[in-house]
Protein backbone atom coordinates (compact mmCIF):
# COMPACT_ATOMS: atom_id res chain seq x y z
CA UNK A 1 0.00 0.00 0.00
CA UNK A 2 1.12 3.52 -0.82
CA UNK A 3 2.41 5.42 2.24
CA UNK A 4 4.02 8.74 3.10
CA UNK A 5 7.40 8.07 4.81
CA UNK A 6 7.89 9.21 8.40
CA UNK A 7 11.50 9.94 9.41
CA UNK A 8 12.82 9.95 12.96
CA UNK A 9 15.42 12.42 14.07
CA UNK A 10 16.19 12.11 17.79
CA UNK A 11 13.08 13.09 19.73
CA UNK A 12 11.32 14.38 16.61
CA UNK A 13 9.42 12.89 13.72
CA UNK A 14 9.66 14.52 10.31
CA UNK A 15 7.22 14.17 7.44
CA UNK A 16 7.55 15.84 4.08
CA UNK A 17 4.49 15.47 1.89
CA UNK A 18 5.69 15.33 -1.71
CA UNK A 19 2.65 13.98 -3.51
CA UNK A 20 -0.88 15.12 -4.26
CA UNK A 21 -2.59 12.88 -1.70
CA UNK A 22 -5.94 11.27 -2.31
CA UNK A 23 -8.18 11.23 0.75
CA UNK A 24 -7.42 7.70 1.92
CA UNK A 25 -3.67 8.31 1.76
CA UNK A 26 -4.14 11.39 3.95
CA UNK A 27 -6.11 9.36 6.49
CA UNK A 28 -3.44 6.64 6.47
CA UNK A 29 -0.75 9.23 7.20
CA UNK A 30 -2.80 10.57 10.09
CA UNK A 31 -3.13 7.09 11.61
CA UNK A 32 0.52 6.18 10.96
CA UNK A 33 1.69 9.36 12.67
CA UNK A 34 -0.37 8.76 15.78
CA UNK A 35 1.02 5.20 15.99
CA UNK A 36 4.64 6.34 15.51
CA UNK A 37 4.35 9.11 18.11
CA UNK A 38 3.04 6.70 20.68
CA UNK A 39 5.61 3.97 19.80
CA UNK A 40 8.60 6.28 19.86
CA UNK A 41 7.50 8.75 22.52
CA UNK A 42 8.45 11.51 20.09
CA UNK A 43 8.21 15.00 21.57
CA UNK A 44 7.75 16.86 18.33
CA UNK A 45 6.48 16.53 14.79
CA UNK A 46 7.62 18.59 11.85
CA UNK A 47 5.21 18.54 8.91
CA UNK A 48 6.73 19.97 5.75
CA UNK A 49 4.07 20.91 3.19
CA UNK A 50 6.24 23.11 0.97
CA UNK A 51 5.59 20.80 -2.00
CA UNK A 52 1.82 20.97 -1.61
CA UNK A 53 0.29 23.20 -4.27
CA UNK A 54 -3.24 22.74 -2.94
CA UNK A 55 -4.60 22.46 0.57
CA UNK A 56 -8.35 22.00 0.48
CA UNK A 57 -10.75 21.56 3.40
CA UNK A 58 -9.97 17.85 3.64
CA UNK A 59 -6.21 18.26 3.87
CA UNK A 60 -6.70 21.30 6.10
CA UNK A 61 -8.74 19.23 8.49
CA UNK A 62 -6.13 16.46 8.36
CA UNK A 63 -3.46 18.96 9.40
CA UNK A 64 -5.56 20.26 12.30
CA UNK A 65 -6.39 16.71 13.37
CA UNK A 66 -2.73 15.65 13.28
CA UNK A 67 -1.79 18.63 15.45
CA UNK A 68 -4.64 17.85 17.84
CA UNK A 69 -3.80 14.15 18.11
CA UNK A 70 -0.10 14.75 18.67
CA UNK A 71 -0.91 17.29 21.39
CA UNK A 72 -2.95 14.65 23.18
CA UNK A 73 0.03 12.28 22.79
CA UNK A 74 2.30 14.94 24.32
CA UNK A 75 4.08 15.98 21.11
CA UNK A 76 4.29 19.45 19.57
CA UNK A 77 3.48 19.92 15.88
CA UNK A 78 4.94 22.56 13.60
CA UNK A 79 3.77 22.88 10.01
CA UNK A 80 6.39 24.41 7.74
CA UNK A 81 6.63 25.76 4.22
CA UNK A 82 3.04 26.71 3.40
CA UNK A 83 3.22 28.35 -0.04
CA UNK A 84 1.93 31.95 -0.11
CA UNK A 85 -0.75 31.16 -2.71
CA UNK A 86 -1.91 28.26 -0.55
CA UNK A 87 -2.06 30.49 2.54
CA UNK A 88 -4.17 33.09 0.71
CA UNK A 89 -6.51 30.38 -0.59
CA UNK A 90 -6.86 28.72 2.83
CA UNK A 91 -8.04 31.95 4.42
CA UNK A 92 -10.56 32.59 1.64
CA UNK A 93 -11.77 29.02 1.93
CA UNK A 94 -12.46 29.77 5.59
CA UNK A 95 -9.73 27.64 7.14
CA UNK A 96 -7.31 29.36 9.45
CA UNK A 97 -5.79 26.17 10.93
CA UNK A 98 -6.59 27.11 14.53
CA UNK A 99 -4.20 25.65 17.07
CA UNK A 100 -1.60 24.75 14.45
CA UNK A 101 1.88 26.23 14.84
CA UNK A 102 3.54 27.23 11.61
CA UNK A 103 7.03 28.27 10.55
CA UNK A 104 8.34 29.56 7.24
CA UNK A 105 10.87 26.79 6.65
CA UNK A 106 12.30 23.58 8.07
CA UNK A 107 15.14 25.34 9.88
CA UNK A 108 12.80 27.72 11.72
CA UNK A 109 10.39 24.88 12.39
CA UNK A 110 13.13 22.78 14.01
CA UNK A 111 14.19 25.74 16.14
CA UNK A 112 10.61 26.18 17.29
CA UNK A 113 10.30 22.48 18.16
CA UNK A 114 13.59 22.48 20.07
CA UNK A 115 12.55 25.53 22.06
CA UNK A 116 9.11 24.13 22.80
CA UNK A 117 10.43 20.76 23.93
CA UNK A 118 13.29 22.32 25.93
CA UNK A 119 10.68 24.15 27.99
CA UNK A 120 8.87 20.89 28.49
CA UNK A 121 12.12 19.18 29.59
CA UNK A 122 12.82 21.82 32.20
CA UNK A 123 9.33 21.38 33.47
CA UNK A 124 9.72 17.58 33.53
CA UNK A 125 13.06 17.86 35.35
CA UNK A 126 11.57 20.16 37.95
CA UNK A 127 8.74 17.71 38.44
CA UNK A 128 11.27 14.87 38.74
CA UNK A 129 9.61 12.91 35.97
CA UNK A 130 11.36 10.13 34.06
CA UNK A 131 10.73 11.61 30.67
CA UNK A 132 13.67 13.97 31.12
CA UNK A 133 16.21 11.14 30.78
CA UNK A 134 14.47 9.79 27.69
CA UNK A 135 14.67 13.22 26.18
CA UNK A 136 18.34 13.53 26.97
CA UNK A 137 18.94 10.26 25.08
CA UNK A 138 16.87 11.42 22.16
CA UNK A 139 18.60 14.77 21.93
CA UNK A 140 22.05 13.22 22.10
CA UNK A 141 21.21 11.12 19.07
CA UNK A 142 20.53 14.20 16.97
CA UNK B 1 -18.90 33.84 -24.70
CA UNK B 2 -16.94 31.31 -26.72
CA UNK B 3 -15.83 27.87 -25.60
CA UNK B 4 -12.37 27.19 -26.99
CA UNK B 5 -11.74 23.76 -25.55
CA UNK B 6 -13.80 21.27 -23.58
CA UNK B 7 -13.16 18.01 -21.80
CA UNK B 8 -15.28 15.82 -19.52
CA UNK B 9 -13.66 13.72 -16.82
CA UNK B 10 -15.15 11.02 -14.59
CA UNK B 11 -15.44 11.64 -10.85
CA UNK B 12 -15.95 8.13 -9.53
CA UNK B 13 -12.97 7.54 -7.23
CA UNK B 14 -10.55 9.44 -5.02
CA UNK B 15 -7.93 8.99 -7.76
CA UNK B 16 -10.32 10.72 -10.17
CA UNK B 17 -10.48 13.69 -7.75
CA UNK B 18 -6.66 13.90 -7.84
CA UNK B 19 -6.74 13.70 -11.67
CA UNK B 20 -9.33 16.52 -11.81
CA UNK B 21 -7.13 18.73 -9.58
CA UNK B 22 -4.16 18.10 -11.86
CA UNK B 23 -6.06 18.79 -15.10
CA UNK B 24 -7.63 21.94 -13.67
CA UNK B 25 -4.15 23.15 -12.73
CA UNK B 26 -2.78 22.65 -16.23
CA UNK B 27 -5.84 24.26 -17.87
CA UNK B 28 -5.59 27.22 -15.47
CA UNK B 29 -1.95 27.67 -16.44
CA UNK B 30 -2.87 27.45 -20.14
CA UNK B 31 -5.55 30.12 -19.65
CA UNK B 32 -2.93 32.43 -18.18
CA UNK B 33 -4.36 32.64 -14.64
CA UNK B 34 -2.00 33.95 -11.96
CA UNK B 35 -0.50 31.49 -9.48
CA UNK B 36 -2.92 32.63 -6.76
CA UNK B 37 -5.92 32.29 -9.09
CA UNK B 38 -4.71 28.86 -10.24
CA UNK B 39 -4.49 27.77 -6.62
CA UNK B 40 -7.97 29.14 -5.87
CA UNK B 41 -9.69 27.38 -8.76
CA UNK B 42 -7.84 24.10 -8.17
CA UNK B 43 -8.89 24.23 -4.51
CA UNK B 44 -12.51 25.01 -5.45
CA UNK B 45 -12.43 22.15 -7.97
CA UNK B 46 -11.14 19.80 -5.30
CA UNK B 47 -14.02 20.72 -2.98
CA UNK B 48 -16.67 20.31 -5.67
CA UNK B 49 -15.21 17.07 -7.06
CA UNK B 50 -15.19 15.61 -3.55
CA UNK B 51 -18.81 16.63 -3.08
CA UNK B 52 -19.71 14.97 -6.40
CA UNK B 53 -18.04 11.78 -5.20
CA UNK B 54 -19.00 11.72 -1.52
CA UNK B 55 -22.48 13.28 -1.54
CA UNK B 56 -23.55 12.77 -5.17
CA UNK B 57 -22.36 9.18 -5.46
CA UNK B 58 -20.06 10.04 -8.38
CA UNK B 59 -20.52 11.98 -11.58
CA UNK B 60 -18.50 14.08 -13.98
CA UNK B 61 -16.36 17.19 -14.15
CA UNK B 62 -16.40 19.28 -17.33
CA UNK B 63 -13.52 21.65 -18.01
CA UNK B 64 -14.01 24.48 -20.49
CA UNK B 65 -11.52 27.05 -21.65
CA UNK B 66 -13.72 30.10 -22.31
CA UNK B 67 -13.27 33.56 -23.69
CA UNK B 68 -15.58 36.53 -23.24
CA UNK B 69 -14.84 39.78 -25.00
CA UNK B 70 -11.22 38.76 -25.27
CA UNK B 71 -11.03 37.84 -21.58
CA UNK B 72 -9.83 34.30 -20.89
CA UNK B 73 -11.42 32.15 -18.25
CA UNK B 74 -11.77 28.62 -16.99
CA UNK B 75 -15.25 27.22 -16.42
CA UNK B 76 -15.84 24.01 -14.48
CA UNK B 77 -19.07 22.06 -14.15
CA UNK B 78 -19.56 19.26 -11.63
CA UNK B 79 -22.60 17.12 -12.17
CA UNK B 80 -24.14 14.06 -10.55
CA UNK B 81 -27.43 12.16 -10.46
CA UNK B 82 -27.28 11.67 -6.72
CA UNK B 83 -29.82 12.56 -4.02
CA UNK B 84 -29.68 16.30 -4.69
CA UNK B 85 -29.71 19.02 -2.04
CA UNK B 86 -33.01 19.58 -0.25
CA UNK B 87 -32.17 23.03 1.11
CA UNK B 88 -29.61 24.81 -1.04
CA UNK B 89 -29.21 27.93 1.07
CA UNK B 90 -28.64 25.80 4.16
CA UNK B 91 -26.06 23.70 2.26
CA UNK B 92 -24.26 26.92 1.23
CA UNK B 93 -23.91 28.01 4.86
CA UNK B 94 -20.38 27.70 6.22
CA UNK B 95 -20.21 25.03 8.86
CA UNK B 96 -23.27 23.12 7.63
CA UNK B 97 -22.53 19.51 6.76
CA UNK B 98 -24.66 16.39 6.62
CA UNK B 99 -21.44 14.35 6.80
CA UNK B 100 -18.40 14.75 8.98
CA UNK B 101 -16.87 17.53 6.91
CA UNK B 102 -16.25 21.10 8.01
CA UNK B 103 -19.07 22.30 5.78
CA UNK B 104 -16.76 24.72 4.00
CA UNK B 105 -16.79 23.16 0.53
CA UNK B 106 -19.69 24.92 -1.17
CA UNK B 107 -19.27 28.32 0.47
CA UNK B 108 -15.51 28.14 -0.02
CA UNK B 109 -15.84 27.20 -3.71
CA UNK B 110 -18.12 30.21 -4.21
CA UNK B 111 -15.65 32.59 -2.52
CA UNK B 112 -12.75 31.18 -4.53
CA UNK B 113 -14.47 31.68 -7.91
CA UNK B 114 -15.74 34.70 -9.83
CA UNK B 115 -19.01 33.14 -11.00
CA UNK B 116 -20.88 30.43 -9.11
CA UNK B 117 -24.06 28.65 -10.07
CA UNK B 118 -25.71 25.77 -8.24
CA UNK B 119 -28.64 23.75 -9.54
CA UNK B 120 -30.03 20.90 -7.51
CA UNK B 121 -33.29 19.07 -7.11
CA UNK B 122 -34.05 16.45 -4.48
CA UNK B 123 -33.98 13.00 -6.06
CA UNK B 124 -32.55 14.24 -9.37
CA UNK B 125 -29.02 15.42 -8.78
CA UNK B 126 -26.74 18.39 -8.45
CA UNK B 127 -24.85 20.59 -10.88
CA UNK B 128 -22.39 23.26 -9.81
CA UNK B 129 -20.68 25.57 -12.31
CA UNK B 130 -17.85 27.92 -11.40
CA UNK B 131 -15.75 30.25 -13.51
CA UNK B 132 -12.46 31.97 -12.81
CA UNK B 133 -11.62 34.88 -15.09
CA UNK B 134 -8.17 36.13 -15.88
N1 LIG C 1 -23.25 16.95 -5.04
C1 LIG C 1 -23.99 16.91 -3.92
N2 LIG C 1 -25.04 16.05 -3.81
C2 LIG C 1 -25.80 16.02 -2.68
N3 LIG C 1 -25.58 16.80 -1.60
C3 LIG C 1 -24.56 17.67 -1.64
C4 LIG C 1 -23.71 17.79 -2.80
N4 LIG C 1 -22.79 18.74 -2.56
C5 LIG C 1 -23.04 19.21 -1.31
N5 LIG C 1 -24.09 18.57 -0.77
C6 LIG C 1 -24.69 18.81 0.58
O1 LIG C 1 -24.28 20.09 1.03
C7 LIG C 1 -23.63 19.99 2.29
C8 LIG C 1 -22.55 21.05 2.38
O2 LIG C 1 -21.51 20.78 1.44
P1 LIG C 1 -20.04 21.32 1.74
O3 LIG C 1 -19.13 20.89 0.65
O4 LIG C 1 -20.15 22.80 2.00
O5 LIG C 1 -19.67 20.62 3.10
P2 LIG C 1 -19.23 19.10 3.36
O6 LIG C 1 -18.94 18.42 2.07
O7 LIG C 1 -20.27 18.46 4.22
O8 LIG C 1 -17.91 19.29 4.19
P3 LIG C 1 -16.46 19.77 3.63
O9 LIG C 1 -16.62 20.05 2.17
O10 LIG C 1 -16.08 20.99 4.40
O11 LIG C 1 -15.55 18.62 3.91
C9 LIG C 1 -23.10 18.57 2.36
O12 LIG C 1 -22.92 18.11 3.68
C10 LIG C 1 -24.21 17.81 1.61
O13 LIG C 1 -25.28 17.54 2.47
MG1 LIG D 1 -17.67 19.23 0.65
Amino acid sequence: MERIPILRMGPFLIVSIQVDMHDRLALTLQADLAARISETGARGLLLDISSLEVVDSFIGRMISDIAGTSRVLDAETVVVGIQPAVAITLVELGLSLPGVRTALNVEKGMALLRAATADARQWDAAAGSETSSENADGSAAM
Amino acid sequence: MAVLRCETMPVRSQQDVVAVRQSVRSWAVAQGLSLVDQTKIVTAASELARNTLDHGGGGTARLEAVSDDGRAGLRLTFEDRGPGIADVSLAMTDGYSTGKGLGLGLGGAKRLSNDFDLWSRAGEGTRVTITKWK
